[in-house]
């Protein structure tokens, strides 16, 4: 089954560490080789961006930045078995934060994608 | 009785297991040169780590912490076992060598050439199929004999025979921990190639109980040819079963109803098909057709998925194409089933009667008595042909072949329609 995992933070000031950077592609390529990681990319900041929105019957679209003091940081699409693999992966994406970019802080959404196991027959 | 903190670590801790145990149990098959031997020492560690890792925490590198304690476990056990001798002087020199202040770099050396024996040896040929795809769903998946009994709708304990079978058999004939020969891979890659594509098709097609398709089973197929394609980028088959598998779980959420029930590929509603996955497929169907190597039966399998997954409809399908594909295939891989395939192509191609004369050669060369689908496709053509009475006949003939509660259904079904 499918998890997207989504990185948010506030937004940072300075750079990443560029250690972090290779560790984060050594993770990626594991979980390439382990047949789990099908995609994933940074996001761009929401300055970048913009939203379009819904309210009373009325769209708009605004450009960025969006008001929100934290940003979507990255995407990464996971083929797992359950969950837990899924969480675990997440932890490892977060435990090389923790090591390797002191202070920064940040939570990783694990989100199920839908799949036909979502529309088995109610029997 | 554990508590829910403890319930939560120990999924955690079977979900770090199932990530690392192919790698755990290959480094540990190279130290000790018995797989069977290596898997209950890695089995052991993890107890202790179901153990240990709820007070303790997971270590940071798990994988690491489970291979050195299984390591340890090893040079214990083989001390306290005389008639391991022999094998405690080489695990003593190995473990020496490997005493490095790195474990990680250690192992990384290893880790492909590893995973690749591993999956060599679950796959042997010496093996029956079944015996196959439980060894690999177990060596390479990390799964438990409960799920993969569960998976395979057997009782535990048959699976569990057949894993300790399958590693009795490896040890009697003394099958080493070895990558094949260059002479003898072609024959070794094509029984490790079966055994994935049978555990997917035991998913795709449930050959017996009341659900049509099991997707877990699919997916662990998939995985696993993606492990493999990782590790033989340059072997086009390898490429064109992954190709194969994802092109057919792109159709997983469509081909059954909302209640369970099967449907066809020309009754599916395409716009359910898994996008990301034909992408994936049609890319390494690419793959395969561009190494420069001849392609074999599952990149031209594949080639065929991916004429179905381009049309937007049984009608729009270039099934002139498919039928010249199953001719190909036909040469490279004989066989009755793939010729009642491009009886259908040709019934589509080229029209019911020229697909009705290829059906009625096989019916009566007598290849295919007892399979399900030969009476289905006969009956499908005739029906076509507006001969009713005999098209019935042939979907209750087919209800009464298989064993799938869903497709008997849908035969009679089919059956029912067809009154003249």
């Amino acid at each position: 089954m499918r998890y997207i995992i989504l990185l948010t933070s506030a937004q940072s000031t300075s750079p990443p560490p560029p250690e972090l950077m290779d560790a984060i592609m050594k993770l990626g390529e594991d979980a390439m080789k382990a047949g789990a990681l099908l995609d994933t990319a940074g996001l761009a900041p929401s300055v970048a961006g913009a939203r379009v929105e819904l309210r009373a019957g009325q769209l708009t679209a605004t450009d960025g930045p969006f008001t929100e003091s934290k940003e979507l940081i990255s995407y990464a699409l996971y083929d797992v078995r359950d969950r837990a693999e899924a969480v675990e992966w997440a932890e490892r994406f977060l435990r090389l934060h923790r090591d390797l970019w002191p202070g920064w802080e940040g939570s990783a959404d694990v989100l199920k994608v839908m799949g036909p196991e979502d529309f088995a027959p109610q029997s | 009785m554990p508590g829910v903190t403890d319930i939560a670590a120990h999924r955690a801790i079977e979900a770090i297991w199932r990530i690392e145990a192919a790698r755990v149990i290959g480094g540990l098959a190279r130290m000790v040169h018995d797989v069977g031997l290596a898997e209950e020492l890695a089995q052991d560690a993890l107890v202790l780590a179901l153990e240990q890792w709820p007070r303790t925490g997971v270590p940071p590198n798990p994988g690491g912490w489970l291979t050195s304690t299984a390591k340890h476990r090893a040079i214990d056990l083989l001390r306290r076992r005389t008639v391991y001798r022999r094998k405690l002087a080489e695990i003593g020199r190995d473990v020496e060598q490997a005493a490095e202040p790195d474990l990680d770099v250690e192992l990384d050396d290893y880790i492909g050439d590893d995973l690749l024996r591993l999956i060599f040896i679950a796959c042997h040929p010496v093996l029956s199929a079944q015996a196959r795809a439980a060894l690999a769903l177990r060596l390479l998946g990390g799964l438990t004999a409960q799920e993969i009994a569960r998976a395979f709708l057997v009782p535990e304990a048959t699976v569990a025979q057949r894993i300790v079978r399958a590693k009795r058999t490896l040890a009697a004939k003394k099958i080493p921990f070895e990558l094949p020969a260059p002479a003898e891979l072609p024959d070794r890659l094509s029984s490790v190639l079966e055994v994935l594509y049978l555990i997917f098709n035991e998913g795709y097609s449930a050959t017996g109980g009341d659900d049509w398709t099991r997707p877990d089973l699919c997916y662990e197929a998939v995985r696993l040819g993606r492990v493999l394609a990782g590790l033989m980028p340059d072997e086009p088959e390898v490429h064109g079963l992954c190709a194969l598998m994802e092109i057919q779980a792109s159709r997983l959420r469509a081909r059954r109803g909302i209640d369970g029930e099967p449907v066809l590929l020309a009754d599916q509603d395409r716009r359910l098909w898994d996008r990301l996955l034909i992408r994936r497929g049609l890319a390494g169907l690419d793959r395969a057709e561009t190494l420069g190597r001849p392609v074999g039966p599952y990149t031209l399998q594949a080639a065929i998925a991916a004429c179905h997954a381009g049309a937007t409809s049984t009608e729009d399908t270039d099934w002139e194409r498919i039928a010249a594909l199953y001719t190909v295939l036909g040469h490279l891989a004989p066989g009755p089933v793939v010729e009642l395939n491009r009886a259908v192509a040709v019934g589509l191609s080229a029209g019911p009667a020229a697909g009705l004369a290829i059906v009625d050669r096989i019916v009566a060369a007598n290849t295919l008595t007892g399979y399900a689908h030969l009476p289905a496709v006969r009956g499908d053509l005739l029906a076509k042909l507006g001969r009713l009475d005999e098209a019935r006949q042939e979907f209750e003939h087919a209800a009464t072949l298989t064993a799938n509660s869903s497709e008997q259904a849908l035969f009679r079904q089919r059956a029912a329609t067809l009154t003249s």
